[in-house]
């Protein structure tokens, strides 16, 4: 007989309603990573943008008191820090990782800069969809609130599965990133389709910042962010830059993430530390268990230097 | 040009440091901008950073007291740049090496006489910094493990096992408000250099960017890892012991590091708490990219990054701007240094030209050397 009372259920309901809620920034990260490494850049940045998509997300939904518009504007400041990351990586001897650690410097600084005024009021929330109303027990109604941007996240991942392998830009943007020399024989702009995937991924990473700010945790803080941003590089090559299995992975991180959570509501207080470094604990094991010195990975686009 | 013939040899002497100085300048202007834009007074602010940094003998003080554990820190980024990696995780090598020191000052006994005591408390943060950067050479080199990502996951990490242990095990129970460890004895703690009123950690780590700076231009071991880090291939062609090289490479960077943690508990905050995660490690990849990872101008962009650091205040005071301020000026310091870059390809074209020009007056023509 299930007992919804017991804390082996109660730690399980809460681990996977934490997966659904803690993974959205995971997911939108990961897919815009996806995307800028699909065409052959790394973007180590996406840790700053994330930030100051969360920062920006907060701060005009505060302003404009409609939380879809903070998700624009996220969306818009992440678009402006991936457009930078970009244009400056395609300048010769710019080595995209140092710049991608530069720019979460410059993401960070500003969002930490800008957003001192809005860290005391309360901008309004992006409410969730109730699906579990049928629910008898609270924790699985609870489990059951989902938010439209992880609807919407998801979507996302099945459309970009699809586009990247059955449409003309799908094809040229992997074209690039796969083999630079053949996409420039064919004529195609391998310097713009960077750039363009570069600043598309840094939009979607900032919608992700936006979640943390008026989802999950909910406030905009200067440690609202703890490497999400960083971490979903790792989960782009853990997922072999495939946009569905970053949704698999996001949902296993998002787990992982809400482990520290879900044992302090069944009353384990201990080790709350230790507990959310579970995350990092897990990314290194799967980057251990996944990378081999000799090879590069199955998957990975040819011109990544992530990976050489 | 031929009567000018000194004109084009300054300009060949300062052609590499060319791409630094358009980085700063041009840091100047954007912070300059992003502050006119708001409405601030950016002349104001630039003359108080160079004032909080430069200005007195306090600002000096406060400068290389942040200075020293940037010296340390950019160590952890520069030596393992040596073979080729990239990595950042300075922040929690610092945390761990602090942490142990502490231990091991609250652990031998209190007679000890402190030439043997404080060694030890180096010896130990070294240690803890050591293996934990070189754990992530050993998961590049042995897994193939991206080493710029795994080391700030195991910055994170180190973080967080850090915090446990403060508030948790190692925590001294007479810290009501701030979780520290018990204080490190008076005895034991590291005084101020003579006449200045800065710990010896300055000392100890200018000595270190010139021991490192030895070790990579001028020995053996360290030719094999600017090879290693040059041409892997090749390397191991000559058979040389690159994983070893780049482990060892890590693990040094990681001891500089923990010495930071080490000088940071003894001479500065008297025990192992939150106060030391201060970002110390986060700024020493900005010092070590400035410095192109030598260790030797690291010296200088620690004192410039420290300053940067401690003109924060006075900015905060006389202006009311937020403390991020000097955040946001190390980012567009960093992005144009990364940036300018670029300029190297033509450095190389214009230093030919510059050279054509400077020997035009000598009684040899070198014909065809236009480019």
């Amino acid at each position: 007989m299930f007992d919804a009372h017991s804390p082996v259920a109660v730690l399980l309901l809460s681990l996977f309603a934490g997966a659904v809620r803690v993974s959205t920034p995971y997911l939108f990260v990961s897919i815009g990573e996806c995307l800028t490494e699909k065409g052959g850049r790394v973007n180590l940045g996406l840790e700053g943008i994330l930030v100051s998509g969360a920062m920006t997300g907060y701060a005009a939904a505060y302003l404009s008191g409609s939380p879809w518009l903070g998700v624009l504007a996220a969306g818009c400041a992440g678009l402006l820090l991936g457009c930078l990351h970009g244009l400056v990586c395609s300048l010769p001897r710019v080595s995209d990782i140092a710049f991608g650690i530069a720019l979460m410097l410059v993401g960070t600084g500003l969002a930490f800069y800008l957003g001192k005024p809005f860290i005391e009021p309360q901008a309004p929330m992006l409410s969730s969809l109730d699906f579990g109303s049928w629910a008898s027990s609270p924790q699985l109604h609870n489990a059951l609130h989902v938010n439209p941007l992880f609807i919407i996240g998801v979507a996302l991942a099945f459309a970009l599965q699809w586009g990247l392998r059955h449409t003309r830009w799908g094809m040229a943007l992997r074209l690039v990133g796969e083999n630079a020399e053949s996409a420039r024989a064919m004529g195609y702009p391998i310097t713009r389709v960077r750039i363009l995937a570069t600043t598309v991924g840094g939009f979607f990473a900032g919608v992700g910042g936006a979640y943390l700010s008026l989802v999950y945790p909910g406030s905009w803080n200067e440690g609202l962010s703890s490497g999400q941003g960083l971490m979903a590089v790792a989960l782009v090559i853990f997922a072999r830059w495939q946009p569905l299995r970053c949704l698999w992975a996001a949902l296993i991180f998002g787990a992982a993430g809400a482990l520290g959570p879900a044992l302090q509501a069944i009353g384990v207080t201990s080790g709350y530390y230790l507990f959310n470094a579970a995350p990092y604990v897990l990314t290194l094991v799967i980057m251990m268990i996944n990378c081999r010195p000799d090879r590069t990975l199955a998957g990975a686009p040819g011109e990544l230097s992530l990976t050489r | 040009m031929r009567s000018y013939p000194l004109l084009p040899r300054v300009a060949l002497g300062a052609l590499p440091a060319l791409p630094t100085l358009c980085a700063l300048i041009g840091t100047l202007l954007l912070f300059s901008l992003f502050l006119l834009v708001q409405g601030q007074p950016a002349g104001d602010a630039l003359v108080l950073i160079g004032q909080g940094a430069f200005g007195s003998s306090f600002a000096w003080q406060s400068t290389l007291l942040r200075a020293a554990p940037l010296m340390l820190t950019a160590l952890c980024v520069a030596l393992p740049a040596q073979v080729g990696l990239i990595v950042i995780g300075g922040e929690g090598a610092l945390a761990l090496g602090g942490l142990a020191s502490a231990v091991v000052a609250t652990v031998v006994p209190a007679a000890m006489p402190w030439f043997i005591a404080a060694p030890l408390m180096a010896l130990a943060g070294m240690i803890a910094g050591g293996v934990w950067i070189g754990a992530v050479g050993a998961m590049r080199q042995l897994r193939g493990v991206n080493e710029t990502i795994s080391s700030l996951l195991m910055s994170y990490i180190a973080i967080a096992l850090f915090k446990h242990l403060v508030e948790g095990p190692l925590r001294d129970p007479a810290s009501l408000n701030k979780p520290s460890t018990p204080p490190v004895p008076d005895a034991f703690a590291v005084g101020s250099l003579p006449g200045l009123d800065v710990h010896w950690g300055l000392f100890w780590g200018a000595l270190a960017c010139v021991a490192a700076w030895v070790f990579v231009r001028h020995s053996t071991k360290g030719f094999a890892m600017r090879i290693a880090g040059g041409n892997n291939h090749a390397a191991k062609l000559v058979g040389l012991p690159v994983n070893k090289l780049a482990i060892a490479a890590c693990a040094m960077g990681g001891a500089a590091a923990g010495l930071a943690g080490m000088f940071e508990v003894a001479a500065v905050q008297g025990s192992a708490n939150a106060s030391l995660l201060a970002g110390y490690g986060y700024a020493g990849i900005l010092v070590a990219f400035a410095a192109r990872q030598n260790p030797l101008s690291i010296i200088l962009c620690a004192v410039l990054v420290g300053g940067i650091e401690a003109s924060g205040s006075l900015l905060q005071r006389r202006l009311g701007l937020p403390d991020a301020t000097t955040l946001v000026l190390q980012g567009l310091l960093f992005a144009n240094l990364l940036a300018w870059e670029a300029m190297g390809g033509r450095l190389e074209a214009w230093r030919i030209r510059l050279q054509a020009m400077s020997v035009a007056h000598s009684p040899v023509r070198l014909e065809g050397t236009h480019v």
